[in-house]
Formats: C-alpha cells, sequence, structure tokens
C-alpha cells in the first residue's frame, strides 16, 4: 500500500524505520540490537525517507532490508558491495547502507569488499562479524580464529583469519570503525559518523550468533571485563582505558605497549593521542591488531580520512564532457563523421 | 585519382589485406573500406585477427587478416573466397592462399620473400619461384625497399622501426590505384591521426603516395577495377561495425526512454569495444563502469536498474557463464536489464578470437530455476542498432532480463548503416509506476504486459524491499508457500510468453508453399540470405526464414513451418537452435546444416549443400 508521504513534510522517527515484517532471526540474536540502533540512527541524518536503500548480501544478517521501511534489496551472496556501487552510481542523491556478513563480504564477496572500497564509492558497510556462518548452520568463516572448531572444520581450522580493518586499510579504506553490539548507543554514534563520512565507510560490529558462535565477543563485550578489554578511541583524545581510567597505550619504539598511569613515572603526557585523520595508516593498523590479552581491542573510528570520493569525479566528468561536447544531440551525433548521401 | 587508364567495371570483388600482426592490416582495411563507401559502394567487413596480440613475427600463427567486401550491392557478407590477397609476408600468403579464388591475385611484398621470411613461414621453396602460385596472377612489389627510400629521402629523423611502419600505406597507394579511389580519405585520417608527430605525418602520407605512383607509372597493375556506387535506398549512410551498432543503439534507447545509460562491464574479447565506444560518450550522459570482474559488471548493473537506469552489461561466452546467477536475481526481482553476449568459440577459452553461435542454449537455460528471459539476436552489423534498441524497449516495458546475442563476426564487422533518426525510431514507456496505477504494490501488474510496477529509489510512498526469495504475488513480501511458488513460476513464465504480443510476426524470403525451408538465426544471415537469393535466382525451390526473436519465438512461427516439405537449421554449432526448435515447436522434423570451424559460412558451401538437399 502506498503510505502517505511525511517524509518532506514531518520529521521523522525511529519508528518511521519499521516495518510491517515480522523480525525472524534467532530470540537473542546481536542482529536485533544493531537492527534497532540502525533505526536509531536515521532520523537524525537529515536524509527523506525515500532517499535511503538498503543492499544485502546473503546470510542471516542479510535479512536486514526486509525490516526496515526504506528501499531495499535483498540479492545474492557476497554481491551486495557491486549491487549498492551501482545504486550509487546511477544516483548520487541517495544514502545507500550495504549490510552484509563475514562471509558474505570476506568469502565469495572478497573480491568485490576490497574494490569497493579502493575505489571509495560513498556507501556505508555494516559488516556483522560474527566469526561464523550463522544461515548455513555454523562452519567456520575468514574471520574464525585458527584452530576453531566448527561442523566443517572438526580438527580445527588450518588457515590464518582476516581482520577485516587491516583488509580495509590494505584497500586504500579510508573510513574504519569498530563496534560491538552490546552498546546501542556506541553504535548509534559511530553509525552516524559513517553515514556522515564521503566515501566507503567500513562499520565493523562485533556480532553475536547465539546459536552457533555463543559469546564469541564476550572477552571483549562482557560487562565485568569491558572496561579493560575495550579501548575507545576518540580523535584527539589519549588513549587511556581501564577500570580506573589508569592505563594507556604508549608508542615503544616501533611498538605498541600498554602502560598504568603513576607507574613507572608515566604521565598521561607520555600517551598516545588518537588521529583518525592521519593520512599514513601506520599507527591505525597497529590498533586494529591489537587483541587480547596483551593489549584491549580497539573501539570506535579508527581511521577517517577525507579524499576524493568515485562518483564525485564521475559526475564531473560527465559535466565536463557536456559542457565541452560539439554535438548537439544524439542526432547531430550519428550524423557527424564520415557520412554519404545516396540520392 | 586515375580516370585515364582502362578501367574494368566488376560488381562486386572481395579484397583481403593479411600481414604480421604488427604490420598495421586492421587500419588498412578499415581504410580502404571507408574510403570505398565514401566512394558510394555497399561495403561488408571481417577483421581476423590472431588472439595473442605479439605472436612471433613472421609465423603463420602472427598473421593479422582484414577481408573487404565491396559491391555495387548486395552486399550481405564479406564474402567467402578473395578475389585479391595483399600479402605482406610469406606466412601471410601461406594462411591465406586457400580463401584467394583460383586465378586471383596476389600482391606481395618480394623483400619479405627471402631466407628468414620463407623459413618462418616453414616454406621449403620459394613459392614465387618454384612454379606452385602458377594458377595466380602474382604482382611482386618491393614495398619495403621502396618504402624506405621514399621515407629516407626526405631526412625526417625517423628511425627503421617508425620507417617500416609505413608500408602499409604504401600498400594501401597501390590498391588505391588499382580500383581507382581517391586518396582524400585517407590523406585526411593520416594528417588528424598523427597531428601531434608531423614526421609521421610527411612520412605516411609519401608512403601513400608513393605506392600509389609505383602501381600507376611501372604499370605492373595491367588494369585497374572499378566497382560503381551500390544503388541503396536513397539517404544519408555511414559505416558502422556490430559493436558500435549495439553502444549507439542502447543511446538512442536512452534518448527516447529518458532514462540514463548504465554499463557495467569487463573486459573480454570480442564484447570489450562495445564499452570502448560508450565510454566516449560521457557527454552524452552514459555512465559506464569498468568492474573487477564480470559478476561485478552484471550486479552494478543490477543496483542501477533498481535505482531507475537503462542498465546494460556486456560479455561474451565465458562472462555469460559468470553472469548466470546475477541474472536469475534480475529475474525473480523483476527488473529491467540489457544482457549483450558477443559470443565466440567455446567452451571455456575457446577460440576467443573467432565466431561461432555457441550461446544460445547458455542465454536460454544458462541459471538455476525455472527462470526465463527475453532472448533476441542481431542479424549483420547494422542490425545490431535495432536489436539493442529493441531489447532496451523489451527490458524496459516489459520488466525483464533481455539477452541479445550477437558474434565475433558481427561485432567487429562493419557494414554501411542509413543513418537513423531517433525521432522515426519506436516510442519506449518505460513500466513506471505512477499516481493512475491504483492500489499499487511491489508486484502489481500490468494487466496487458504482466510486468510489475518500476519504483525506484528517491520516489516517495514507495518504500519497498525486494530480493532473489520467492516472493508472494501482488504483495512482494517473501514467501515460502507452495502454491504460492507454483504460482509466481507460471507467471515468469507467461510474462516473457506474452512479449509474443508485442513482437513482429515472423517473415519468410521466397514462395510461401516450398519444397525446402532454410531456417537461420543471428549473425549468419548475409551468408544464408545470399545463399538462398543466388538459388532462388537460379529457380530452384526454397525459401528462407531468418529469426531474430529466439525466445520466444514469434506467434505464426508453427504456421510458417507446416507450409514447407523439408525444414533444414543452418547454424555455427551442433544444433542449438534446431533442438530449440525441436523444444518448443516439436511437431515438426529439422534437419541440420552445422560448422563449428570458428568461421562463418560462405555462400559457396552453402549452396552446394542446398542443392545437394533439394536433389534428395
Ligand atoms: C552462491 C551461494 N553460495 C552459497 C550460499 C549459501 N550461503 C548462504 S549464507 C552463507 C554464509 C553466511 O555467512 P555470513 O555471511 O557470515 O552471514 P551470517 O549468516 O553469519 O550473518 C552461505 C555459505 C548461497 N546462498 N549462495
Ligand atoms: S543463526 Fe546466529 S546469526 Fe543467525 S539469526 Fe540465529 S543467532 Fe543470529
Ligand atoms: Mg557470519
Amino acid at each position: 500500500m502506498i503510505k502517505e508521504d511525511c517524509s518532506t513534510t514531518c520529521a521523522l522517527s525511529r519508528k518511521d524505520f519499521v516495518s510491517d515484517q515480522q523480525v525472524k532471526w534467532c530470540p537473542g540474536c546481536g542482529d536485533y540490537a544493531i537492527l534497532s540502533a540502525v533505526q536509531n540512527t536515521l532520523p537524525s541524518l537529515g536524509k527523506k525517507k525515500e532517499d535511503i536503500v538498503f543492499i544485502s548480501g546473503i546470510g542471516c544478517s542479510s535479512r536486514f532490508p526486509y525490516y526496515m521501511d526504506t528501499y531495499g534489496f535483498h540479492t545474492i551472496h557476497g554481491r551486495a558491495a557491486a549491487i549498492a556501487s551501482g545504486v550509487k552510481m546511477a544516483n548520487p542523491n541517495l544514502s545507500v547502507w550495504e549490510v552484509t556478513g563475514d562471509g558474505d563480504s570476506l568469502a565469495i564477496g572478497g573480491n568485490h569488499f576490497i574494490h569497493l572500497i579502493r575505489r571509495n564509492i560513498d556507501l556505508n558497510i555494516l559488516l556483522f562479524n560474527n566469526k561464523i556462518y550463522g544461515l548455513t548452520k555454523g562452519q567456520f568463516s575468514p574471520t574464525s580464529d585458527q584452530g576453531f572448531v566448527t561442523k566443517s572444520s572438526p580438527h580445527g581450522t588450518i588457515e590464518e583469519p582476516f581482520l577485516p580493518g587491516e583488509l580495509a586499510l590494505g584497500a586504500k579504506g579510508n573510513f574504519y570503525a569498530r563496534v560491538p553490539d552490546t552498546n546501542p548507543k556506541f553504535m548509534t554514534e559511530v553509525f552516524t559518523r559513517a553515514a556522515i563520512h564521503r566515501g566507503t565507510s567500513l562499520v565493523e560490529i562485533l556480532q553475536n550468533c547465539v546459536i552457533f558462535n555463543d559469546d564469541i565477543h564476550e572477552a571483549i563485550t562482557s560487562k565485568e571485563t569491558k572496561e579493560d578489554a575495550q579501548l575507545i578511541l576518540e580523535h584527539g583524545k589519549p588513549m587511556i582505558f581501564g577500570k580506573e581510567k589508569n592505563k594507556g597505550i604508549r608508542l615503544n619504539g616501533l611498538k605498541l605497549e600498554v602502560v598504568t598511569i603513576g607507574e613507572n613515572g608515566v604521565t598521561e603526557e607520555d600517551l598516545l593521542i588518537h588521529n583518525a585523520h592521519d593520512e599514513d595508516p601506520t599507527l591505525q593498523l597497529m590498533l586494529i591488531r591489537m587483541s587480547l590479552p596483551e593489549f584491549p581491542v580497539a573501539l570506535g573510528v579508527i581511521r577517517e580520512v577525507s579524499t576524493s570520493v568515485y562518483e564525485d569525479v564521475l559526475i564531473d566528468q560527465i559535466k565536463t564532457a557536456k559542457e565541452k561536447t560539439k554535438y548537439k544531440s544524439l542526432d547531430d551525433f550519428f550524423n557527424s563523421g564520415d557520412t554519404w548521401q545516396v540520392k | 585519382m586515375v580516370s585515364d587508364k582502362n578501367t574494368i567495371e566488376v560488381e562486386k570483388i572481395v579484397i583481403k589485406f593479411a600481414g604480421d600482426s604488427g604490420d598495421g592490416m586492421q587500419l588498412t582495411g578499415t581504410q580502404f573500406s571507408d574510403t570505398s563507401s565514401l566512394f558510394g559502394n555497399d561495403i561488408a567487413t571481417f577483421p581476423d585477427y590472431p588472439s595473442e596480440i605479439r605472436a612471433p613475427q613472421g609465423t603463420i600463427s602472427g598473421v593479422s587478416g582484414f577481408q573487404v567486401h565491396i559491391g555495387k550491392s548486395g552486399i550481405y557478407s564479406p564474402g567467402d573466397i578473395a578475389d585479391v590477397l595483399v600479402a605482406m609476408n610469406p606466412a601471410a600468403l601461406k594462411a591465406n592462399l586457400n580463401s584467394l579464388r583460383k586465378s586471383g591475385i596476389i600482391i606481395t611484398d618480394i623483400d619479405s620473400f627471402d631466407k628468414k621470411g620463407l623459413e618462418k613461414a616453414e616454406y621449403i621453396t620459394n613459392p614465387l619461384e618454384d612454379g606452385s602460385l602458377e594458377d595466380y596472377k602474382i604482382i611482386e612489389a618491393p614495398v619495403t625497399s621502396l618504402t624506405k627510400k621514399c621515407i629516407i629521402d626526405l631526412n625526417l629523423g625517423l628511425d627503421n622501426k617508425s620507417i617500416l611502419r609505413c608500408k602499409n600505406m604504401f600498400t594501401l597507394g597501390m590498391v588505391y590505384c588499382m580500383f581507382n579511389r581517391s586518396l582524400e580519405q585517407s590523406e585526411n585520417f593520416i594528417t588528424t591521426k598523427f597531428k601531434k608527430k608531423p614526421e609521421l605525418v610527411t612520412a605516411n602520407l609519401a608512403a601513400l603516395h608513393a605506392g600509389h605512383n609505383y602501381a600507376y607509372t611501372i604499370e605492373l597493375l595491367a588494369s585497374a577495377y572499378t566497382v560503381l556506387p551500390a544503388d541503396n535506398k536513397a539517404g544519408l549512410y555511414r559505416n558502422i561495425t556490430g559493436n558500435q551498432a549495439v553502444a549507439w543503439g542502447v543511446m538512442a534507447a536512452s534518448e527516447r526512454s529518458g532514462r540514463e545509460i548504465f554499463l557495467g562491464s569487463y573486459p573480454i574479447t570480442p564484447a570489450t569495444d562495445i564499452m570502448h565506444e560508450l565510454v566516449k560518450h560521457k557527454w552524452f550522459g552514459a555512465k559506464v563502469f569498468q568492474a573487477e570482474d564480470e559478476i561485478a559488471g552484471i550486479c552494478s548493473s543490477i543496483g542501477a536498474s533498481f535505482a531507475g537506469n537503462l542498465a546494460i552489461t556486456t560479455t561474451s561466452g565465458p562472462g555469460l557463464a559468470l553472469k548466470g546467477e546475477a541474472i536469475g536475481l534480475a529475474i525473480m526481482a523483476e527488473l529491467p536489464l540489457v544482457i549483450v553476449n558477443v559470443q565466440r568459440g567455446g567452451p571455456s577459452t575457446g577460440l576467443p578470437t573467432k565466431t561461432e553461435q555457441s550461446d544460445l542454449m547458455q542465454a536460454l537455460y544458462g541459471r538455476n530455476g525455472d527462470s526465463p528471459a527475453i532472448v533476441i539476436a542481431a542479424g549483420s552489423p547494422s542490425d545490431c542498432f535495432d536489436f539493442a534498441y529493441i531489447a532496451c524497449k523489451l527490458a524496459l516495458e516489459h520488466m525483464t532480463p533481455v539477452i541479445l546475442l550477437t558474434d565475433g563476426y558481427l561485432g567487429n564487422g562493419a557494414e554501411a548503416w542509413a543513418i537513423k533518426k531517433t525521432k522515426d525510431l519506436p516510442s519506449i514507456t518505460p513500466c513506471l509506476v505512477n499516481k493512475n496505477v491504483k492500489d499499487w504494490e511491489p508486484y502489481l501488474r500490468n494487466p496487458d504486459t504482466l510486468a510489475r510496477y518500476w519504483a525506484t529509489p528517491g520516489m516517495p510512498g514507495y518504500e519497498h524491499r525486494i530480493g532473489g526469495l520467492e516472493k508472494q504475488e501482488v504483495s512482494g513480501k517473501v514467501s515460502h508457500n507452495a502454491e504460492n511458488h507454483e504460482k509466481m513460476t507460471l507467471m515468469r513464465a507467461a510474462k516473457i510468453e506474452r512479449v509474443k504480443k508485442f513482437i513482429p510476426l515472423q517473415k519468410v524470403k521466397g514462395k510461401e508453399y516450398d519444397d525446402l525451408l532454410i531456417v537461420g538465426w543471428g549473425g549468419t544471415y548475409g551468408t544464408v540470405f545470399g545463399a538462398v537469393t543466388d538459388l532462388q535466382a537460379e529457380g530452384y525451390n526454397i525459401a528462407f526464414c531468418q529469426f531474430n526473436y529466439i525466445n520466444p519465438l514469434p506467434e505464426n512461427t508453427a504456421e510458417i513451418f507446416s507450409k514447407y516439405k523439408r525444414i533444414m537449421v543452418c547454424e555455427l554449432n551442433m544444433g542449438q537452435f534446431a533442438n530449440h526448435l525441436r523444444a518448443t515447436i516439436p511437431q515438426f522434423t529439422y534437419m541440420q546444416h552445422n560448422k563449428i570451424q570458428g568461421q562463418p559460412f560462405t555462400i559457396d558451401e552453402l549452396k552446394n549443400k542446398f542443392i545437394k538437399t533439394l536433389a534428395e
């Protein structure tokens, strides 16, 4: 049914983005919290509802567009990045969101993933990383830890996992953020930043699959340990974390280290200040690679660098070609060049 | 222009330019055909080049050829057998001799027939001396040495390599003289092409004139030929290749439908030139996206289609295989999409630079599930314009993927195109949702076409979700209901079947009731038509049906078939169209004539086959 168009006249609220479809993820799945955070993010973006599009691949996470009352397209496994790219190039005015899983975008869709990021098309990627194939009932994924035992790896996986952030920066990514599905407010903040950033924004969401990989992010997200396990980065602020807010990250030679303020003469001055805008990704990569137990896990916007956007240049080239063309019309073009008249 | 010589008037002539792939034969052939069409000849051309860009110099595998068929009228194909062969080296002679008419003319560069050249071409004795070419008329021109001499004399400071590159212009000059053509078109071409390098302009012009003068003054050419201008229908003409024509047809469809063009594509021979052509037309607003692979090519186009563009993707056989899953998505999502497949020899990498009607079955059935799409095929290079236009029209009006089949022979081949005015083309009305559509839902259908209405992002009030999962009829909500799936499967088939009502009826060339009906489809049109026309003129009881609409077939197909005693399907594969006819119109018996050599039919071989069949 066609609903009254209110988007241009009245302010939108969360419920404007809730579709009439019953949400069918498993009870307790982390996807619910992400859906809710996205619905909370959109009203503040100042975009009309009809100008928002969600494109997904295949996987549990990729059911997402059905639950959003916007334009949406649930496509095929791995290809959301390419389809979303086409949507954005066709109509650059749209706010386009790609929803994808760790298998969808890093295994079957790995090629499209890196090339989308390299091109820097202005899209927002929400990568639901549950380190497992949910929809196909529990095989290891490209982000599963080495040795991980699943139905398809009863003796433990043999391969090294990808870190999505590392891959994105390797592919010349300009925006990368990481958030846990357990912190709605934090998700909304980061999603907003991703939406505002012009260029491809990748948000990796540490998502819990209660059925096939429950508590895989527990060490990072549990209430008891999270303050010591999470380093929440803010651009321009020192890297401080811990229950007592007395731990920090310092650069020692070419390596990062955890230090305690007040011990061994360490002061806040000695800590690294987060620079998300640094074009050189070296430090940002070091932050992405930090892992428990030696280090806390870096969260928030790790890299946010502005550079030229693919479709801006495309539109510009078209504009210039239109201004410069000698053809007045298509017929004029057909009739130009070497022609001859038969009488 | 030579006007004072004895000239012989001929109706048609086939000239093959052959040389090493570095010799510039494609350019020479194109120049000759452009000049001939400006002169008013009917032309058809066919480039035949090696798949390795730089095969070893002087060897048979490195031979590149370009065949030009010019005539007063009635040129439907690039011609079977050459009347004149320009062979720039021994390998070019060896590779092409069997496609030269007995008593035909061979123009060679005598300088290249040295020990090394002969060895590379694996000649044991020099064919120019051992009497093996007795049946032919041989013109031995010192092309290399004369080209060198005339350019060195100018003191332009060019290196040996650059000088030798002008050999092809020397030969072109000779051929212009022989066929009584003006040099003007090529002079202009050279001047513009090397605008930034004046010394190359001078060198190439010198070689062109030297070749022309050489042929004329030394009178090595016994008599010049003249092929009179064609008596084509009145109008403005230009030359067009099939790949160019596809791009232009899509541009015309964009103009008439008001939808911007989006092309997502990945390079593959022989389809890449469509992308090369379209990307030149940013001035027209065409968005061309070179994707990371064929899958991203079609998927970006599907995204653009969802967002309201006239979306196309171009490829060849192996690329079509990669696109299969995504075509299924477009069928399920019922989005307009044009897939152009420029066929080449298969399977696998097959014969990338050779032609074959290889992918009919793949186009019809190469997907999971019952997933019908419209399939059409163009018959000649200029036909590619019309069928690209029709492909866009059908996709936009019927909300479905349309697969347009052309082939390497059409894509690279050129012929004269009577320039169309965009306003004279049939109108295109995309099946867009509008205020008059009552109770719209994503899968509500237009009762005439059964197409669902297109609502694109940016249109307020029509926010909706689609996808590859089966949809509830009308509402478009995800549905796993058993009856609904059957209903929707039948609906998707009925929607394609319904297209029959919107395409022209099948026509026949020849008498309506006859003995033998020859059936062809797509790119073999020129040769099959030529063969049947000749036989009809000789009084044989034979008729011809050229199919361009493959799925669905025109409504009157069975009615036509019922009027002939025998039906023979000719195609460049093992019998894919014959099998399609057996599956869709099983009540008839279909004889087959097939060729799977990566080469087009020849008129002669078809005529022989048809005469034999008629006598049986
Ligand atoms: C071409 C193709 N291959 C395989 C599948 C089966 N398949 C569906 S989802 C999926 C993996 C999903 O994992 P992920 O992307 O991590 O999403 P999640 O379910 O965990 O959210 C696979 C292998 C498919 N649908 N299509
Ligand atoms: S299988 Fe896992 S990821 Fe999928 S819906 Fe259930 S809990 Fe969520
Ligand atoms: Mg997963």
